[in-house]
């Protein structure tokens, strides 16, 4: 134990003695926290949503039909009431719904106005955006065609609503992603730099002649960085929710222990990063192809997963930051327990463990 | 000897801060000699070099080398003169005679010329069938002949050699110091920082720095008997141990 | 007991197909609290046969033993008892002296009080600069804190690589100075490098080249074994006298040495060579000298 604690000293000594390494660290949370609040637009297809008909009448079944011709959407039948869109939207199937009032059609031929009601998952408000406008653009089509034939315009109003991120908020979405991309940053990146440095020292030729277990080696350059880790979170998350405004609408405890989670993950790839490796140069360039590049483009939380072609929807399932991801957004935004969010925990422990498992199996115990 | 004098320093001072690494030193070097440039660890060799070689801008005093100012005509310098050390000199993951026309098209030589040049020095070294071996696979001892030949191959006025021969084998080591007096011969002027002391006794004058200063400067005969040493090993004892100085 | 036993190593780097051999059937005994050299150039193995005594790489073939304990089978229980200080400066350079010390001690399962008899000689000459980081130090001074670091835990058997290496003479004077220190105190040390003058200093040595070990003896036993004549020739031209010594018939080897060229003597001696460079008329100062370990290791390395 005295082995341990000297070894996690000098890790601390190494951190702070290095004081410009240490301000990045820091620093990062509240660098890209600003960064990514010019949050992008991109395009959606094939998105699910569900479509509840309270009417049932020949127009909303020909607006449907037209709804369901267009390449945006795919139409989740068996939608009942509003419990049943409430729930679709809990569990991630859907990510807006067509709700068309009672009397639509009578109300259309009538009065020559009807209401259609838009209720888009805006935890993802590029993505909520986008659907609306290309389901207000379908509505208007249709609305034109069947003016043409008459003297009186029709008029159906759309009527939109924003589940979970009323007002909008760009930064709904992407507190989650920074947070996955600043542990990934520190945990991996650094934990991998870390052991292949003391390669290049020539001081893991002395350690390795020393009594000291690898397993102890391997696990006291973890713990620096784990901590490390916390203060980002919590510097993450005290920026969105008193800067940004960002609520935390699910249970703080389970955010920062999912958070732990993740962590142990980048941690653990990290070290087996730095098993493999024998410069501080290929340790970084792994990393960073390794890790840094999926956690932007797989993760879900620059670029829709559905979108891509499915090749790499596949090649996201092994992305951890993907899980991490859906977990943040699911408990910080939509507020949901864990027994909505055990799929994903459990992936991502599964991870871990394998990773952590392979690095210690890789740590040489002897020079190459 | 000709009493050209290749370099000139002049109470050339370098300072870090507060930290005097070099402090006004003053000597000249004439043209065909083998100067051995000497001192203990941190006692400033490397600044002085760095400086004369025109890498380093010095705080204070003068210096010329090869008729050129150092504070102005840095460019020039660097065509006029030649650098190897011990650390690195040739590219590891090169092959010989890659190594060699990388450094000749530096120096802005046409490719007839590399080649004739390039297969001139694989025989004088007797290496002409390592030509396309990477550097790598070379024993250290061929290494360090390679690049002294490449460092002096745009025939520079000053050849700089620091610490050219460390952890080489006796054998290779004087077939070094062949190739040192040879360029010598040749008119190329030889400025070498060395460990061995044997190879102190192999300059025409050697001079010792202490504390950033030059404590001594001598041939290695006038030198041991100013001393009262029977061998430079003593001299550079007698000089060294006074240094004060505790940081590199 | 033997403190260390090395018995026909062969170490290898590369693939099957394209390799170089570092060691090349290596074998050597060292006796509990010999100071024992392994004397050569870069390249020779040194470094290779180093790490696998102290079962940081496994050798291709051979055996070898440390304080009785196989490298291979044993290296758990080595790895507890063997002080190592590897070629390159090794220690951290962000950590202090102190920190460093402290660091190294407890790795070892020890602590610098507990130990500090033995250290106290070296490590009281770094004292006043406990504060101050590794990296900073001189290269004297980064030595004798690696030495500290390596001895810290009272190791039975100490491994030096090429601890002199780069560092400048006075430096190395102290350095063996300490080694001698040490030595009275019963460790075995194990110590490489390339400067042939340092062999003089060691309980044995044993000279190697090229993966191989040409000779192994006292320093004294190496110097008798000479077997020829050595005479050392000086005159105003030594160029010219190098090559006039070379042509001379009974000399069978000529190289610059210091202020002296020397001569081997096939056959022959002091009378045959003097008469022999007399004949061009100029000055020259001749003498007959006894070899020292830089001769041996150029007849050997010739042969």
């Amino acid at each position: 134990m005295k082995q341990f604690s000297a070894f996690v000293k000098k890790e601390f000594h190494h951190i702070f003695r290095d004081t410009r390494t240490l301000f990045i660290l820091l620093g990062m949370p509240i660098m890209q926290i600003i960064i990514f609040g010019f949050a992008l637009t991109n395009e959606v297809k094939n998105s699910r949503i569900a479509v509840l008909d309270n009417s049932k009448d020949a127009a909303t079944a020909s607006l449907i039909s037209e709804l369901e011709a267009s390449r945006y959407f795919d139409i989740e039948k068996n939608i009942y009431s509003y419990k049943d869109i409430e729930r679709s939207f809990r569990e991630g199937k859907i990510k807006m719904a067509v709700v068309f009032p009672q009397h639509f059609g009578e109300d259309l031929q009538h009065f020559n106005k009807a209401q259609v009601q838009l209720v888009a998952d805006a935890s993802d408000p590029n993505v909520a955006n986008t659907l609306t406008n290309y389901a207000t653009a379908v509505v208007m089509d249709y609305q034109k065609r069947i003016t043409d034939d008459r003297q009186l315009p029709y008029a159906i109003n759309t009527e939109m609503r924003m589940l979970y991120n009323p007002q909008l908020k760009g930064a709904y979405s992407f507190v989650p992603g920074v947070m996955a991309m600043v542990l990934m940053l520190v945990c991996t990146l650094m934990t991998a730099i870390t052991v292949v440095r003391e390669k290049e020292m020539g001081t893991m030729e002395i350690l390795l002649a020393s009594p000291i277990k690898p397993l102890k080696i391997i696990i006291a350059k973890a713990v620096p960085y784990l901590l490390l880790s916390v203060v980002n979170v919590a510097s993450i998350l005290l920026l969105s929710v008193f800067v940004l405004d960002v609520p935390i609408n699910g249970s703080l405890p389970l955010l920062i222990v999912e958070s732990i989670l993740f962590t142990l993950t980048c941690l653990a790839f990290g070290l087996l990063i730095s098993a493999s490796t024998a410069s501080q140069q290929t340790a970084m360039f792994i990393s960073l192809t390794g890790m840094f590049l999926p956690t932007i483009m797989l993760s879900g939380f620059m670029f829709p997963i559905e979108n891509m072609p499915l090749p790499l929807q596949w090649l996201s399932n092994v992305v951890p930051a993907k899980w991490y991801y859906l977990i943040v957004k699911d408990v910080m935004i939509k507020g949901v327990g864990f027994e909505s969010i055990w799929k994903e925990t459990l992936i991502l422990a599964g991870m871990m463990f394998f990773l952590l498992t392979m690095a210690i199996k890789k740590f040489k115990i002897r020079l190459a | 000897m000709n009493k050209d004098k290749v370099i000139t320093a002049e109470a050339l001072t370098k300072r870090f801060g507060s930290f005097t690494a070099v402090n006004g030193i003053s000597f000249d070097v004439h043209k065909g000699e083998i100067f051995g440039f000497l001192g203990a660890n941190g006692a400033g060799k490397t600044t002085a070099m760095r400086m004369l070689s025109g890498l380093s801008m010095p705080t204070s005093g003068k210096a010329t080398v090869a008729g050129y100012d150092v504070y102005k005509e840095n460019e020039k310098i660097k065509q006029n003169i030649g650098y190897m050390s011990q650390k690195f000199s040739l590219y590891e993951d090169l092959t010989v005679k890659e190594n060699i026309r990388f450094y000749a098209g530096i120096y802005g030589m046409t490719n007839q010329f590399i080649k004739e040049k390039t297969g001139f020095i694989l025989q004088h070294l007797h290496m002409e069938k390592e030509g396309d071996k990477l550097v790598r696979s070379l024993p250290l001892g061929w290494k360090q002949k390679l690049a002294f030949s490449v460092a002096i191959f745009h025939d520079p006025q000053i050849v700089f050699l620091d610490e050219p021969t460390g952890g080489v084998d006796p054998v290779t080591r004087r077939e070094f110091w062949n190739m040192i007096y040879q360029a010598a011969e040749n008119g190329i002027t030889v400025f070498v920082t060395t460990h061995y002391m044997d190879e102190a006794e192999y300059c025409h004058r050697v001079s010792i720095m202490v504390d950033g200063r030059i404590d001594a400067l001598d041939t290695p005969k006038e030198l041991k008997r100013t001393f009262n040493a029977s061998s430079m090993d003593e001299v550079f004892l007698k000089l060294a141990r006074k240094a004060t100085r505790v940081a590199d | 007991m033997r403190s260390v036993t090395v018995n026909n190593i062969i170490k290898r780097y590369g693939t099957k197909k394209s390799f170089t051999t570092a060691l090349e059937g290596v074998s050597f005994e060292v006796d509990k609290g010999e100071l024992f050299g392994i004397i050569g150039p870069d390249g020779a193995g040194k470094t290779s046969l180093f790490r696998i005594l102290t079962t940081l790489l496994l050798a291709d073939g051979g055996s070898a033993t440390v304080d009785g304990l196989d490298v291979v089978k044993n290296y758990k229980d080595i790895r507890e008892r063997v002080g190592y200080m590897p070629g390159r400066f090794s220690l951290y350079q962000d950590l202090t002296v102190q920190e460093n010390l402290d660091f190294f001690a407890t790795v070892f399962n020890t602590s610098i009080e507990e130990n500090y008899d033995l250290v106290k000689d070296i490590y009281s000459q770094i004292e006043p600069f406990k504060d101050r980081k590794a990296g900073k130090l001189s290269g004297g001074m980064k030595q004798k804190l690696a030495l500290s670091c390596a001895l810290i835990h009272r190791p039975s058997v100490l491994f030096l690589d090429e601890p002199t290496t780069g560092v400048d003479a006075v430096s190395r004077k102290e350095f063996w100075e300490m080694l001698k220190k040490l030595k009275e105190q019963g460790i075995t040390i194990l110590v490489s490098t390339p400067y042939m003058d340092e062999a003089g200093l060691c309980d044995r040595v044993a000279l190697i080249q090229s993966g191989k070990i040409m000779t192994i003896n006292t320093p004294e036993g190496i110097v008798n074994a000479f077997g020829k004549k050595l005479l050392a020739v000086k005159s105003d031209n030594m160029l010219q006298l190098l090559n006039k010594i070379k042509a001379c018939p009974g000399v069978a080897d000529a190289y610059p040495f210091g202020e002296y060229h020397h001569a081997v003597m096939e056959n022959g001696g002091t009378k045959e060579l003097s008469a022999y460079l007399e004949r061009s008329g100029k000055a020259f100062e001749l003498k007959e000298v006894t070899p020292d370990i830089e001769d041996c290791f150029m007849a050997l390395m010739k042969n």
